[in-house]
């Protein structure tokens, strides 16, 4: 009834093909985008800026960077961490060498690092699939952050080992602090859903275009996508450059628009697993998926550590951060056995009942 | 009749060309095993040619040796009178080489139209920044590659499919999906890996006058596979008969048709 697609004829495929053919997705996505730019910010506490807002988009654009590579392209990574760590101590490097570098564009210029760094550590999957790929990313995983320990040119010698966001201003937000202690909630959060918007569209179109179809090809069925003439070699690769490069642009954000400091091993394998948590609870192969899943993951324990509070049943938070392990655990086991494709494939089955609702089919 | 080409005009007033593709003493092992030992034949412009021969005749590596998959020891694979270099499958589909397989090898997790559009990958140019823009280059040559797209879908008669994934699909029409995947790369070489296997007589019907209008109205060489006689016998112009890797038979239906050695093969030989 509010999801009647009845009467909506297309009679050019540039109509057919556009990012919204139905009319009321593209006003929930306008809803959407209005409540992130315009409402969100100006009702959210510095609590809710930082425990949910701003690492929900973090999340979230990691898991899009790992969804461009796991979901679209098939290539198992459990390297993820180790790549938003090359996006950040790029970043950091390029801040002290170049100052005067706005803090914006260094954020942006840092993903090519982790794109180079990306497809060096894909080559392997030119030759091996599957599990024994994962294996072959997770020594990348190892490899870099044992480098971010013992690398001490990357860290500035500093004796703490750990990299800190400086204080720092950008044109981008009209002069003021964007990273360091005297930026404020307000300001990153702008900054991160700029760039997070930015890039959702770029994925958006990249994957519905020649290269994602080459990407799907190559996940799907390999030989046959070789043998219709894809180059499994540069589908492959591209893949990895673009999954890495959207990972590292993440990693910079993560230091330097929430964390504020970052030790090497902040970057270690439970990282690397949160995301990829989110990417497969969210839906493989997905755009939408990605915020859900950081929704959940993010989500969750802010609910868990809240809301029984507020009921007056007092939890330990040692209880609190078990009980949160426990659903997490249950939530990938079931959507692995129940709805492999995750939460955007149960919206899209939700959307499918209200397009016909009020009738059975 | 017979130019000095070779070309000629068929009974049905189609024209056959001059050979597109040669080969030549084509010998593939797999280890101790020979596959092929031997074969040379050749292919014309605008023919259907068979390729038939009993299971294990090694017909299936024939057509992998044509599609690059796999590499003969011996002997040389000619397309439009050069030999044809090694090289890897995706650049032989590049030369305009199509196929479709044997079992189904479809994109299961893209709708329809999405795959027949992937065989249109090799004619597609814009690069990674103009398709992240979308707007200007990339959507202008998405609408261009559409068109061709929805014409191979009229054709194959598969409009009202054209948003379902793949997966869900019957049998038929997969392998009609998979056909559609082939011809959207306009290709100047078609091979059909047993296009008609473990369909019903109506579907084989179907498939046999999609078979002969791609033929007809876009001049498409074709070299088939099949294990269906009278399909084989009413569609081609001319068929190669293989046994255990051998070539026993070459010519037109009728010919073959009379071979001892093709009625041997098939039939048995009393002892």
């Amino acid at each position: 009834m509010f999801y009647r697609t009845a009467g909506q004829f297309k009679t050019t495929y540039r109509d057919d093909q556009a990012l919204f053919p139905i009319r009321q997705d593209a006003v929930l996505v306008a809803v959407i985008l209005i409540l992130a730019w315009a409402v969100f910010p100006f009702i959210a506490t510095e609590f809710a800026f930082q425990t949910l807002l701003i690492p929900i988009l973090i999340y979230s654009l990691a898991a899009l960077g790992l969804n461009v590579l796991t979901g679209y392209a098939g290539q198992l990574s459990l390297g993820t961490a180790a790549f938003m760590g090359v996006g950040a101590y790029a970043c950091y490097k390029m801040l002290t060498i170049m100052p005067w570098l706005d803090p914006i564009v260094a954020i942006l210029l840092s993903g090519f690092f982790s794109a180079g760094v990306g497809v060096m550590f894909g080559i392997p999957s030119l030759r091996i699939k599957g599990f024994y790929l994962a294996i072959a990313t997770l020594a990348a995983q190892f490899f870099l952050v044992w480098l971010f320990e013992k690398w001490a040119w990357l860290y500035n010698y500093n004796a703490s080992g750990a990299i800190q966001a400086p204080n720092i201003t950008s044109v981008f937000s009209g002069g003021t602090y964007v990273s360091g202690p005297l930026a404020t909630s307000f300001t990153q959060y702008y900054m991160v859903l700029g760039i997070t918007t930015l890039l959702t569209i770029l994925t958006i179109n990249l994957t519905r275009g020649t290269l994602g179809r080459t990407w799907k090809a190559t996940r799907d069925m390999d030989f046959a996508a070789e043998l219709i003439g894809i180059n499994l070699m540069r589908s492959k690769l591209s893949a990895f450059a673009v999954s890495s490069y959207i990972v590292g642009v993440a990693g910079a954000l993560f230091v330097f628009m929430w964390r504020g400091a970052a030790e090497p091993n902040l970057f270690d394998i439970p990282l690397s697993f949160t995301i990829l948590f989110i990417a497969i609870i969210g839906g493989l192969g997905s755009i939408l998926g990605n915020y859900l899943g950081a929704i959940l993951i993010v989500g969750l324990p802010v609910v868990l550590n809240t809301v029984p509070a507020a009921l007056g049943l007092p939890l330990e938070s040692a209880f609190v951060e078990h009980l949160n392990l426990m659903i997490v655990g249950g939530l990938i086991i079931f959507f692995l056995i129940v709805e492999p494709h995750g939460l955007a494939r149960l919206w899209g089955l939700a959307r499918q009942k209200l397009i016909v609702w009020p009738f059975p089919y | 009749m017979k130019d000095t080409d070779g070309s000629y005009i068929t009974e049905d007033g189609r024209k056959i060309g001059g050979v597109v593709m040669e080969m030549k003493n084509i010998t593939l092992k797999f280890g101790g095993v020979n596959a092929i030992s031997d074969i040379s034949f050749d292919i014309r412009e605008g023919e259907i040619r068979a390729i038939i021969g009993p299971n294990g005749a090694g017909k299936s590596s024939m057509l992998n040796v044509i599609s690059g998959f796999y590499i003969p020891q011996e002997g040389e694979v000619w397309f439009h009178g050069k030999p044809r270099p090694q090289m890897k499958p995706y650049e032989v589909a590049r030369q305009g080489i199509a196929r479709t397989f044997q079992n189904i090898a479809l994109f299961e997790g893209m709708s329809v139209l999405d795959n027949v559009m992937t065989g249109r990958l090799t004619h597609m140019k814009s690069g990674l920044f103009a398709q992240a823009i979308w707007k200007g280059r990339a959507e202008k040559e998405e609408i261009a590659n559409r068109e061709i797209v929805e014409k191979v879908i009229d054709f194959l008669e598969i409009q009202a499919i054209r948003k379902t994934p793949v997966a869900g699909l019957p049998y038929g029409l997969k392998k009609r999906v998979e056909l559609a995947r082939a011809l959207a790369a306009e290709p100047r070489l078609l091979l059909l890996d047993e296009p008609m296997a473990g369909m019903n007589v109506e579907e084989k019907e179907d498939m046999c006058r999609f078979i002969l209008d791609v033929n007809d109205e876009f001049g498409t060489t074709i070299a088939l596979i099949e294990h269906d006689m009278g399909v084989v016998m009413d569609l081609s112009d001319r068929v190669v008969v293989m046994d255990y890797g051998k070539k026993i038979g070459d010519g037109t239906p009728e010919e073959v048709r009379a071979n001892q050695e093709v009625i041997d093969a098939y039939l048995g030989v009393q002892h």
